[in-house]
């Protein structure tokens, strides 16, 4: 039986690491798979905004553990092994990529549609409408929502360790089990957590005060 | 060559038939303002012009160019006609000079120096040099119109197309807008107006429009048709004041 000391802290701190690794790689990928669904879900292609919406259903339709099953599990079943880092990035890219495709949705349907107007009556293409006009205000629109998903982002990447990936809720437990010290263990796991996302969480609701003070009139 | 020609159009929203076989013409440098009731059409026929509404038949040519739905061909035609609409539209997270300088920089590759100054003239034109570098929530309504107005101008329309510029503004911010409506007039401008002001359609607009029901009911020199209505429902209409 050892006890809680310094080496054990450094091993939950290495694995807090991992956890932003993971998180940081879900939200990237994530995010350009889900900016790429909101935008096809305002295609003015029927096909591509039914794909899009489908997907985004499906997805938000399935716990993400099922995700991470069916990447883990099911792909190695067929004969692909996915080491546990892989399959939970893609796992959590998937679900993030529905989430943020809808939130972003939102955020460029809620700039006036007055604004495509006004620019394709200046000869602007879709592309440039976009470019120049709709995604300006739209990513203002959608920060505050996008940092506050960031945020459950964090806390749920501890899902990944049903599969064997080793990240901060995962370490808190091992050490717990060679150490039996739950209360000192979960407090540092707890306060690592709270250390990522409290500062986020005051961002996100900064963002929030900052556009309704700046908010068209 | 007529700057614009309307000829047999309909327009219908599902059921509702908005614009029931309306032919008119507007020739270079002439002044049309259209005037009539909510709900008779006026905005239909003018975004039907630059394409923002699709029309189920007739023919629409501006500047020389077919209206249909080709998105490349609807850019070729709004490189010529421009619109201000009621609710001025300017871009908010842009500068007032870079509402004005973005369509000619990327749709008509001018350089940005050249834009820089093309702004600065239509900014004079509408007599707000001093506002080159203000955003539009800085200005008044009045001001952010002008401004919608030389966005449109720096795109050296052939024709401009104006729906009631004027009626989101407060009385005392009105006339400095007609009053470079007016200017651009008397410059030469095509131009084709819904209002809702009556003094200006008759002392500015050569001819005058009145649309009833979908329809053109009547039309004329502008003094003529407000001084001597035909139709009863031109009468009412002049009669009620209507603002
Ligand atoms: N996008 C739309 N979808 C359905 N109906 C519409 C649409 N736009 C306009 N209409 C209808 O078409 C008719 C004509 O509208 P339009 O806006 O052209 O009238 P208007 O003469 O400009 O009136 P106003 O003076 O109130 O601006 C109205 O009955 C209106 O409700
Ligand atoms: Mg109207």
């Amino acid at each position: 039986m050892t006890t809680f000391g310094l080496p054990e802290a450094l091993f939950i701190l290495r694995a807090a690491g991992w956890t932003l690794v993971l998180t940081s790689v879900a939200f990237i990928l994530g995010g350009l798979i889900g900016g790429v669904f909101a935008i096809m879900r305002l295609s003015q292609v029927a096909a591509l905004r039914r794909f899009a919406a489908g997907y985004i259903l499906v997805i938000q339709s399935i716990p993400v553990l099922m995700v991470l099953f069916m990447s883990y599990y099911g792909l190695s079943a067929m004969g692909v092994e996915l080491p546990p880092f892989l399959a939970a990035a893609a796992s959590l890219s998937i679900y993030v990529s529905a989430y943020l495709a809808e939130i972003w949705r939102g955020s460029i349907q809620s700039v006036p549609f007055q604004q495509w107007e006004a620019s394709a009556s200046l000869a602007l293409t879709r592309g440039q409408q976009y470019r120049y006009i709709i995604l300006p205000q739209a990513i203002r629109i959608s920060l505050p929502p996008t940092v506050g998903f960031l945020v459950q982002l964090v806390k749920n990447t501890s899902i990944v360790s049903v599969v064997g990936f080793v990240e901060l809720s995962r370490a808190g437990q091992l050490v717990n089990n060679a150490t039996f010290q739950p209360f000192q263990i979960f407090t540092l796991v707890a306060l690592i957590y709270f250390a990522i996302c409290f500062p986020l969480s005051r961002l996100s609701r900064h963002l929030e005060q900052v556009m309704n003070a700046s908010r068209p009139h | 060559m007529p700057a614009v020609l309307i000829d047999d159009v309909h327009k219908r929203f599902g059921n509702l038939e908005v614009l029931k076989g309306v032919s008119l013409t507007v020739e270079p440098g002439q002044v049309v303002a259209l005037i009539g009731r909510s709900g008779s059409g006026k905005s239909t026929l003018l975004r039907c012009i630059n394409g923002l509404e699709a029309i189920q038949s007739g023919r629409i040519e501006v500047a020389g160019h077919i209206v249909d739905q080709d998105p490349k061909h609807l850019r070729e035609l709004r490189k010529d006609v421009g619109i201000v609409f009621q609710s001025y539209n300017l871009f908010p997270h842009l500068t007032v000079s870079q509402n004005i300088m973005l369509s000619p920089r990327i749709t008509q590759n001018v350089p940005q120096a050249q834009a820089e100054t093309l702004a600065r003239e239509v900014l004079a034109q509408v007599g707000l040099s001093e506002k080159f570098d203000s955003y539009p929530d800085n200005l008044s309504g009045g001001q952010q119109q002008r401004v919608a107005i030389a966005r449109s101008l720096a795109m050296r329309p052939k024709v401009m197309l104006f729906d009631e510029v004027t009626s989101a503004l407060d009385p005392e911010l009105t006339g400095e807008v007609l009053l470079v409506m007016e200017k651009l007039a008397k410059g030469g401008m095509t131009m084709l107006l819904v209002t809702h002001e009556m003094n200006f359609a008759r002392n500015v607009a050569s001819t005058t429009i009145f649309m009833h029901q979908g329809k053109i009911w009547e039309s004329g020199p502008s003094r003529e048709l407000f001084s001597n209505p035909q139709t009863p429902e031109l009468r009412n209409f002049v009669s009620a004041g209507a603002h």
